[in-house]
């Protein structure tokens, strides 16, 4: 019973996995660069609702609402700061320095308004959850509304891009900007609404996030906005499926090996099985190598 | 007088500091073929994607239907009625046929006219039909190429802008693809074909042009250009 209790928290902490990895690869297959500062949008993301919470006496449905907003906001001004000019530039690199710039600006600016100290996050979800079995499997609220959450996610994200024309366009925009271009796509507002998305979801990572692991730091962001990278990569960059799997697959082994092997250990397994597809499958589980027709 | 449709003056184009385009003028009139012929690097394709936007003018002008288009962003040109069918295709490979098609109809918002493009088109390549579904990056290149037509098509176009329609693809495909410029041609589609078969794009073109390393060598009627003893060295391999 317990064996099962430990895959739905992996199942779950592996859901909020996925849907950072989904703002990271949907950024990626379009814009062609890795946003590092994507795991610090989770972070700003909580202590707006911290403080939204706070002020208005533990409401934090209006705090998830203006996080996901002010999140989005966040994510379109540093594409089109930061990022957006960059585009084109000489070296690809420069525009993922920047992008670690952005990273240690937000973990500073937090640092500067709340301090180092760790705050507690009271979680945004006050469902107990239930118990099966007597009360030997108990599954708390979090863990359902997770798993629940990642699955609405991923299932609205695979309507958005096959059935929009916004979607389509992307999608489009993500395989050949030039040809998008022709089309009538206006591919620099195509990526702008790429990192909205991607950023929005950050917001909803970390309300979920800081529910499950209630300690609030400027730092809160940097680990899991990693682990997600990682499950983008394990699952194919680029792939929104590929995301949703890699994800899962990484909490689920992160938990189990935590439980069952050593919890100092668990971060080296996780890292370990990405040295290992990455080996036999370079383009990740669900990555496809493109071959050009000529 | 014929009505020129697009007309090019001076237009200079630079990669960096090489300069790929030295101050060429041309124009095509409304309901004409019009085949800009050259070498491998004389500029045609530059040509072509400057006329789009994907690269900018130096100096010159472009006039399409009396409006300037070189400070114009490419995305804002296709619904001025001009598409471009780029070289290599250029599908979108992981998306299905119809998706690629509706891509091509992405600044149009009539439903029921749209639908009707679409019908057409599938009348000129029944090919498109039969895979509507499948991947286009599982297409056959001369298949790829029809893809390639048929969504610059959808967004019914005046002028269509054609790159290489003919390159990689066998004999056979290369008589249908030209067939179907043609066909389109009559429908009441200006063409503008840019071309290495010149042989192949004199023989359906009304005026062609000469681009040699940048500049417009020559220019006149096909038939003539054609018959031209230089012309038939230096690109009919006679």
């Amino acid at each position: 019973m317990s064996f099962l209790t430990y895959l739905i928290n992996g199942l779950s902490l592996g859901s909020i996995y996925a849907i950072i990895a989904l703002g990271y690869t949907m950024v990626y297959g379009i814009a062609k660069m890795l946003n590092f500062a994507h795991g610090d949008f989770i972070m700003v993301g909580c202590y707006i609702i911290f403080s939204v919470s706070a002020a208005l006496s533990g409401n934090s449905v209006v705090g998830i609402i203006v996080a996901i907003v002010l999140c989005t906001l966040l994510g379109v001004t540093t594409e089109f700061v930061a990022y957006r000019p960059l585009r084109g530039a000489a070296s690809p690199l420069a525009v993922l320095i920047t992008a670690i710039g952005v990273s240690y600006l937000l973990e500073n600016i937090a640092l500067l308004i709340y301090g180092a100290d760790i705050k507690s996050f009271s979680s945004v979800i006050k469902w107990e959850g239930v118990s099966f079995a007597g009360g030997q499997l108990k599954i708390q609220g979090v863990t359902i509304v997770t798993i629940l959450v990642s699955v609405v996610i991923l299932i609205a994200l695979q309507l958005f891009i096959n059935k929009t024309k916004q979607g389509q366009a992307m999608l489009a925009a993500s395989e050949d900007k030039g040809a998008a271009a022709l089309m009538g796509i206006n591919v620099n507002r195509t990526i702008a609404l790429t990192f909205a998305i991607g950023s929005a979801l950050a917001a909803v990572a970390g309300a979920l996030l800081c529910s499950a692991y209630p300690s609030l730091s400027p730092y809160t962001g940097a680990m899991p906005g990693i682990k997600a990278f990682v499950a983008a990569v394990l699952g194919g960059i680029g792939s929104i499926p590929g995301a949703m799997i890699g994800g899962l697959v990484l909490g689920i082994v992160e938990i189990l090996s935590k439980t069952y092997i050593s919890s100092q250990l668990s971060d080296a397994i996780v890292f370990g099985i990405l040295v290992v597809v990455l080996l036999v499958k370079p383009t990740g589980i669900l990555g496809k190598v493109v071959q050009e027709k000529v | 007088m014929a009505e020129p449709i697009l007309e090019v003056k001076d237009l200079s184009v630079y990669y960096g500091v090489i300069q790929a385009l030295k101050g060429i003028s041309f124009h095509v009139d409304k309901g004409e073929i019009v085949a800009l012929i050259g070498a491998n690097g004389a500029g045609k394709t530059t040509t072509l994607h400057s006329l789009s936007g994907l690269l900018k003018a130096e100096t010159g002008e472009i006039k399409y239907k009396g409006v300037e288009l070189t400070k114009t962003p490419s995305h804002k040109i296709v619904s001025l009625g001009m598409a471009q069918v780029p070289e290599g295709r250029r599908v979108f490979a992981e998306m299905t046929v119809l998706q690629n098609l509706k891509m091509g109809a992405y600044t149009r918002s009539d439903k029921a006219e749209m639908e009707a493009t679409l019908q057409d088109i599938y009348k000129r390549f029944p090919r498109l039909e039969e895979r509507k579904n499948q991947l286009a990056g599982t297409l056959s290149g001369g298949e790829q190429q029809m893809l390639a037509m048929g969504r610059a098509l959808m967004s019914h176009p005046d002028l269509i802008l054609m790159d290489e329609p003919s390159m990689g693809l066998s004999p056979i495909f290369v008589n249908e693809i030209f067939n179907i410029i043609q066909d389109v041609n009559k429908d009441g589609v200006t063409v503008l074909l840019v071309e290495q078969n010149a042989r192949k794009a004199l023989s359906i073109a009304n005026r062609a042009y000469v681009l040699e390393t940048g500049s417009i060598s020559k220019e006149g009627d096909a038939k003539d250009l054609l018959n031209d003893e230089a012309i038939r060295k230096a690109y009919l391999g006679e």
